[in-house]
């Protein structure tokens, strides 16, 4: 078997520090291979990987697939528009179909919690979490992890601020996480009505105020504000009300204004983040992206039963 | 099997009252004489209970028979067969069937179709057509076909106005109406109790305010009417205090609990369960604390299952589409041995008072008696046996159920009920 003690990527919780820097540093080998003119190894040739997008995305399953590439895995790609999901076949019998096809991996996105796990008790394959609604985003938070490291080194007492829509954000748990478990000094911050219960007793301090999550921060990693949250009764007013009171402005980071900048994307500009933080100096947006497809190569990888990397296999 | 029988002489039979050994005859469905018989002279059927103690009949007052429209889940014949296995002599049904238990013609049918079980089964009308909230259903219609009950349960009836109406016009009937309590308002979209495990597990909360609310405005509205009101499945710590003010007020109020709330916590989700999903959600350590304190002080007046049966369909799935609820008929006994009596919250007595002779009290049902020419529906128990439960044996149709393997004690021998008796295996 492989080198991580997990057997899946399900989420960040419990998964240990070593595996965590096992996974992150195998990343940084990767992360070699992409600058590169011929950014493909044969690592997983003859795997097949199976992308199951229950759910839209745009950024996160590409990511992926380009991992797969870089690995010269098959891949096969479902999504859930015109499947046999609208069809009103069940979870179970899709993946089992899909899997019937002879599979090894199955990477997959579900609007409902858990579904990553419960895939787990209807195959064989190995599953990682994609998003499995607002529970976890796991490689996300390894790819935000990787970033903050690169830019902070060891993450032993940074301190980290998870802004905005904490509630439903499936990235702000993977972050408390993995950021807890690497020692980090972990605050979220948003409008009450986003900020989920008992939170603070997965050991992160909580507020309410954007400026004070600034000036604590050595990076803030700012979530999107999604419209659809507005639906029913509203969790906050309008959108112009939240930016005025959590938007991330240069006005705002005068406090702090060499705090680095993450986001996980799609950006709302004006919403959570205004445009010249964005494209600034200080946000490493894009980097998160690059280094997203050096993690999953590297989960991948790992998951797949691949031992520490040698220069020969890169 | 269940074996009819004209006479039957129970002998040896342990009375839980007074603690003495006795011998008596049924005759049909009653107690035609106690003390010695001569075996020689006997014509009937005889068991020897061998000490085991003679229990009115068991009766859980909230159960899914699923019948008429899922009858893939439960029928009224499972639902006895598993009633009985569990020591219940009687089980009323929940209206939330397909069509909803709304008018006299469905109470009639489940009446009729039940009539050669074993279980005595009760149907609990609707209060509203179609469980809708909307209107009114003819509720002394259903009544007098044999309803003892009304409830929209499985949902709240949020109009007030409607509560107080059913409140006043099933008065004039002498039956309770049973509350679902919970604002929807505070629950869309949830799958589990609002707390550190539905943050963790990235699952809609269902906060136990939902359900304080509803209990606060059923207590007003009881006392405002003089109604009767029944608490479904009580499950938080707001809910006992407030129903223990009530009660101090004198307000005509009474509730339940069922055994998993008073022996599991939210935890149990974790991982992601879909037998730890159920409604009203498992809910914290302090909730079950207040609930067993509610069962002791006599806060808490009554056990009821709400056996739930799902079909592995419906619950093989990802979590928040599951359906919700357990089966629980066949481990109701065992819990309350195990968890109530063994640790010396409740004795005998007064747990099988919460699961018998209370909800009786609270329907007005004719109390069944070891005294000649009272009702014969009674449940033979071994008190002091423990036993492990094992869910692939159930009578149930479904196997939705979280206490596979767990430790029992309190164990059904059998149970006589309508001029039929039934024996267990040892």
């Amino acid at each position: 078997m492989g080198i991580l003690k997990i057997n899946h990527l399900l989420g960040l919780e419990g998964v240990s520090q070593n595996d965590l820097i096992t996974i992150l540093d195998t990343a940084n080998s990767f992360r070699q291979i992409l600058e590169r003119p011929v950014k493909k190894v044969p690592t997983l040739r003859g795997k097949t990987i199976a992308n199951l997008f229950f759910e839209n995305s745009t950024r996160t399953r590409v990511s992926f697939e380009l991992a797969e590439k870089r690995l010269s895995a098959d891949t096969v790609n479902f999504s859930a528009s015109g499947s046999s999901v609208s069809k009103g076949e069940t979870l179970k019998d899709t993946v089992r179909n899909i899997e019937a096809m002879k599979i090894d991996m199955v990477v997959c996105r579900h609007s409902s919690p858990g579904a990553a796990k419960y895939l787990t008790e209807c195959l064989d394959s190995v599953i990682i979490n994609a998003g499995d609604g607002s529970h976890e985003h796991p490689t996300q938070g390894l790819l935000d992890i990787m970033t903050l490291r690169e830019k902070l080194g060891d993450l032993e007492g940074k301190k980290i601020a998870i802004v905005g829509d904490i509630a439903f954000g499936r990235v702000a748990l993977s972050n408390i996480y993995g950021l807890k478990t690497l020692g980090a000094d972990v605050m979220v911050c948003g409008p009450s009505t986003l900020i989920p219960r008992n939170i603070e007793e997965l050991g992160v301090k909580v507020s309410y105020r954007v400026e004070e999550a600034i000036e604590f921060a050595d990076a803030l990693n700012v979530l999107r504000i999604q419209l659809e949250r507005q639906n029913g009764t509203g969790l906050f007013p309008t959108l112009r009300e939240y930016n005025r009171f959590f938007g991330v402005s240069k006005e705002r980071l005068k406090i702090n204004p060499d705090v680095l900048i993450l986001h996980p994307g799609p950006i709302n500009r004006g919403v959570e983040l205004d445009s010249d933080v964005a494209d600034g100096n200080s946000s490493v947006i894009l980097e998160q992206v690059t280094n997203g497809v050096a993690v999953r190569m590297a989960v991948l990888y790992l998951l797949s039963g691949g031992q520490e990397v040698t220069d020969e296999q890169i | 099997m269940n074996n009819k029988f004209e006479y039957l002489l129970v002998k040896n039979a342990k009375l839980i009252e007074s603690g003495e050994t006795v011998d008596f005859v049924v005759k049909g469905d009653k107690i035609d004489s106690i003390g010695s018989v001569e075996t020689s002279d006997f014509q009937g059927e005889t068991w020897d209970v061998e000490g085991k103690t003679v229990a009115c009949g068991l009766i859980d007052m909230h159960v899914h028979f699923r019948e008429p429209g899922q009858e893939h889940k439960e029928t009224l014949h499972t639902g006895s067969e598993a009633s009985k296995a569990g020591g219940f002599t009687s089980a009323c049904c929940m209206p939330n069937t397909k069509p909803t238990i709304d008018n006299e013609q469905i109470v009639s049918f489940i009446k009729e179709k039940s009539k050669n079980e074993i279980t005595n089964i009760y149907p609990i009308g609707a209060i509203s057509q179609d469980r809708k909230g909307a209107v009114l259903a003819e509720i002394a219609e259903m009544v007098e076909a044999g309803a003892v009950a009304i409830s929209d349960d499985g949902s709240c009836t949020m109009n007030s106005e409607l509560v107080r109406y059913a409140l006043e016009y099933s008065k004039m009937y002498g039956i309770p109406v049973i509350t679902h309590a919970e604002d929807h308002g505070l629950t869309r979209g949830a799958c589990m109790n609002e707390g550190l495990v539905s943050t963790k597990l990235g699952l809609k909360g269902w906060p136990s305010i939902a359900e304080d609310i509803i209990v606060a405005r059923e207590i007003l509205l009881s006392e405002f009417t003089g109604g009767k009101m029944h608490i479904a499945h009580t499950s938080t710590k707001g809910s006992v205090e407030l129903v223990r003010r009530g009660k101090e007020k004198g307000i005509n109020i009474t509730c339940e609990v069922t055994p998993h709330h008073f022996t599991l916590t939210d935890e149990a989700v974790l991982g992601y369960d879909t037998n730890a999903k159920m409604c009203p959600p498992l809910r914290e350590q302090k909730d079950v604390e207040a609930l067993i304190q509610g069962l002791k002080d006599g806060t808490v007046d009554v056990i009821a299952t709400d056996h739930a049966p799902h079909h592995i369909d419906d619950k093989d799935v990802d979590f928040p589409n599951a359906a919700m609820g357990i089966t629980g008929l066949e481990v109701a006994i065992g819990i309350v041995g195990k968890h109530l009596v063994e640790t010396g919250i409740l004795d005998w007595k007064q747990a099988l008072a919460k699961i018998s002779t209370n909800p009786r009290k609270i329907l007005n049902l004719e109390m069944p008696k070891i005294k000649v020419g009272s009702k014969a529906e009674f449940t033979i128990l071994d008190l002091d046996k423990g036993w492990t439960y094992d869910v692939s044996k159930t009578l149930s149709k479904s196997k939705n159920c979280p206490y596979n393997g767990w430790e029992m004690k309190g164990f059904v021998n059998g149970v006589v009920n309508k001029g039929m008796f039934w024996k267990a295996n040892n």
